[in-house]
């Protein structure tokens, strides 16, 4: 029985729940209001001529500025564009264009990398540009003592050296495979790992055949950069935006209508060809949307920099230097004790959110009236 | 067996596989214009190129999980399962066990998700449902922008802002009220357990509305016109044909924004107190698996400390991407491939 309460109680619970949904929603957007009104009250302050041009004091010295954080953020995104770009869009494009059987799982996989968190990403650079190991390098073996486990191999100039074998070291020899069979004077190449205690332990000694030569060095050329960088932080952004990428560029590539192609393949032309000139030029904007989203995302990263561009009070003048970067500056600066510190963490947190909002809002107003049909 | 070796090679064989899984749909569609238009070698190659940087994403989840479990290896060896049951974590004296950290973890990431899981699922049924046509548009912005706010800026507005206005206002009022109950005793410092999960749950409130809008977004319009037929209000409608058929869709959300609250990083650190104890009290210091790393991995004391911070950073990894498979299952099967998550 449907009573005239009954209606009543229902449209009231109506409103009710529409009030609260509305709650809810106020509640969400309340925290960027403040954040963004805190930023602007307590930053801007701080904000002057200095700020843009000048390093930063040293510690307990007043003034100063951020000059080479915001130019180090520049310089890091530059890298990653360098790395993430290429690799995303044309990820990306065999995705949309191409596609098989794969395609489900590499969105898949895109999708989980995308979840991992960023200092694992950090973790990974660092363990691969950033811990300083000895090059990997050829020589002959000259002696070996079975009792303490040292290997003596004389490098091409004739230099001897010496490295601890243990268990964990892989031997790659011919022979019954023991490191006391090995013939004096067989050419042979030696890699190393970190091992327990600092010591690097010998972490491979095989006989030097040229696929082992050529693997050695693709694989072991990062060993030439070691210790924090430019580089490392800039791939480590670099490897985030991969999968940011390759998904909206495929996104975008789909909205490219199908008559596009069709009308090229009639005309003779090959599928990259039509690939290249129609498809990525029709759809050149999105993808430029995509790729300036993912380094504004980027761009406020911290935790994977902290150990690999590591930070810098001052310039950079090579990528193999530690750079300094804003979300650095900004963390560094947030948890010191000196209030004219906090002062430019306050400064330096509007600069880059300004600059993140700026990038955020401009694309989604420029690719408005184009991409409305998927939003 | 070194298998970095292998890993080229293993690329170029799914490579070669792929190819010919490609010639095979070639031959039954482009016979007849291939005997005109030559091997087109420039074309292979293009395809070539697009398909290995398309595989790179395997590469990738293949190289963190090498990396950090070769750095974790001397920990592993050392400690064994011993790691995880432990709570004593002492650089100097090198003893190193993970529970403090993995607690603060997971007790961090459900308080974040008590708090964020209604608050953006309403707010996702507003959007989508209730709310008035012209404030949709805005609204979602506006959430989406919040997304974009990095997490070391919410740590700063966390340090100088929410902090105190916690340790003043909101949680002596909950000390008074919930006092009796050893989550809410002990003294008041701001930074801690609860403090962290607040944050943790501002930054991950974004990600799950709009993903859950998304899923809303995808009910079909049948639904709602079937039970607006029977005379239901908006609500009801919502509630029965609405929600009731998203449901799995919007558990995925949550388990996605689970995945984020779980590797959540910076702003954590900043107000969480990284004091690695167990403690029974909300308002008590905590520490989590990531801030631990980045508070003390660019320092580590010896070897044997990078190492096991390298294992927490393994565990950490093994526990998001397990989770974040669960949700993208749960997304992709709810529906489909029409629907992404945002990022």
């Amino acid at each position: 029985m449907m009573s005239v309460t009954n209606h009543k109680w229902r449209k009231a619970k109506n409103n009710f729940m529409q009030s609260l949904t509305f709650a809810c929603a106020i509640l969400v957007v309340l925290p960027l209001v403040l954040v963004f009104y805190h930023l602007v009250v307590s930053g801007i302050g701080a904000i002057n001529w200095n700020f843009f041009t000048q390093l930063p004091k040293p510690t307990g010295e007043l003034g100063g500025g951020m000059a080479n954080a915001i130019v180090g953020t520049f310089i890091l995104l530059g890298i990653a564009a360098c790395i993430g770009v290429p690799i995303g869009v044309l990820g990306g494009v065999y995705l949309a264009e191409y596609g098989s059987k794969l395609n489900w799982w590499v969105r898949f996989a895109a999708d989980v990398v995308n979840g991992v968190p960023s200092i694992t990403w950090g973790m990974v650079v660092f363990a691969l540009l950033v811990v300083p190991l000895p090059e990997p390098f050829r020589g002959t073996t000259s002696a070996f003592d079975p009792q303490t486990g040292v290997l003596t191999v004389l490098d091409r100039s004739g230099e001897s050296h010496d490295f601890t074998v243990n268990d964990s070291t892989r031997l790659h020899l011919g022979g019954d495979g023991k490191v006391n069979s090995l013939p004096k004077g067989t050419d042979v190449i030696v890699k190393f790992h970190r091992g327990a205690g600092g010591v690097s332990v010998a972490d491979s000694v095989g006989s030097a055949g040229l696929w082992r030569v050529f693997m050695t060095n693709l694989l072991h050329l990062h060993n030439s950069v070691s210790g924090f960088s430019a580089l490392a932080g800039g791939l480590v952004l670099g490897l985030m935006m991969i999968p940011l990428v390759m998904r909206t560029t495929e996104e975008v590539l789909h909205l490219v209508p199908t008559g596009y192609r069709e009308a090229a393949l009639a005309l003779g032309i090959s599928k990259s060809r039509m690939i290249v000139q129609i498809v990525i030029r029709t759809a050149l904007k999105g993808i430029v949307t995509g790729v300036l989203l993912a380094l504004a995302r980027v761009a406020g990263e911290t935790a994977p920099l902290l150990f690999t561009a590591f930070g810098n009070q001052g310039w950079m003048y090579k990528v193999t230097d530690p750079v300094a970067a804003l979300p650095l500056q900004i963390f560094s600066y947030a948890i010191s004790p000196y209030g004219d510190w906090n002062r430019q963490a306050w400064a330096g947190a509007l600069v880059l959110l300004t600059m993140v909002l700026v990038i955020n809002i401009g694309v989604r107003v420029m690719t408005r009236d184009r991409f409305q049909a998927k939003g | 067996m070194k298998s970095d070796r292998f890993l080229p090679l293993f690329v170029l064989l799914v490579l070669s596989d792929c190819d010919a899984m490609a010639e095979k749909e070639d031959k039954s569609g482009e016979r007849g214009l291939k005997t005109f238009s030559g091997p087109h070698y420039a074309d292979r190659l293009f395809k070539w190129l697009t398909l290995l940087m398309a595989l790179s994403v395997f590469l990738l989840i293949g190289l963190i999980g090498w990396e950090l479990a070769q750095g974790a290896g001397p920990a592993m060896r050392q400690f064994g399962w011993r790691f995880l049951t432990s709570s004593d974590w002492n650089p100097p004296e090198e003893q190193f066990g993970a529970l403090p950290f993995i607690f603060g973890t997971v007790v961090s990431a459900i308080i974040a998700l008590l708090i964020a899981v209604p608050i953006s699922i309403a707010t996702a049924v507003y959007l989508t449902e209730l709310a008035p046509r012209w404030l949709r548009q805005p609204l979602t912005m506006f959430i989406e922008l919040l997304a974009a706010v990095p997490s070391v800026i919410l740590g700063l507005w966390g340090i100088f802002v929410m902090i105190p206005w916690l340790r003043d206002h909101l949680y002596p009022g909950i000390q008074k009220v919930f006092g009796f109950l050893p989550l809410f005793q002990g003294s008041i410092s701001g930074y801690g357990m609860l403090t962290g999960g607040i944050i943790i749950a501002i930054m991950i409130i974004p990600i799950i509305t709009s993903v859950s809008r998304e899923i809303l977004r995808s009910v079909p319009g049948l639904q709602r016109e079937a039970a607006y037929a029977l005379g239901a209000t908006r609500w009801e409608v919502t509630r029965i044909a609405v929600l009731s058929y998203a449901r799995k869709g919007l558990f995925g959300a949550v388990i996605l924004g689970l995945g984020r609250a779980l590797g959540e990083t910076m702003a954590v650190t900043m107000v969480i107190g990284n004091a690695p104890q167990i403690s029974k009290s909300l308002f008590a210091p905590g520490y989590t698996l990531a801030s631990v790393v980045a508070n003390e991995f660019s320092e580590a004391t010896s070897d044997m400390h990078l190492s096991a911070l390298f294992e927490l950073g393994l565990v950490l990894l093994g526990v998001t991407v397990l989770v974040n498979i669960i949700a993208q299952i749960l997304l992709k099967t709810f529906a489909g491939p029409g629907v992404k998550p945002q990022h």
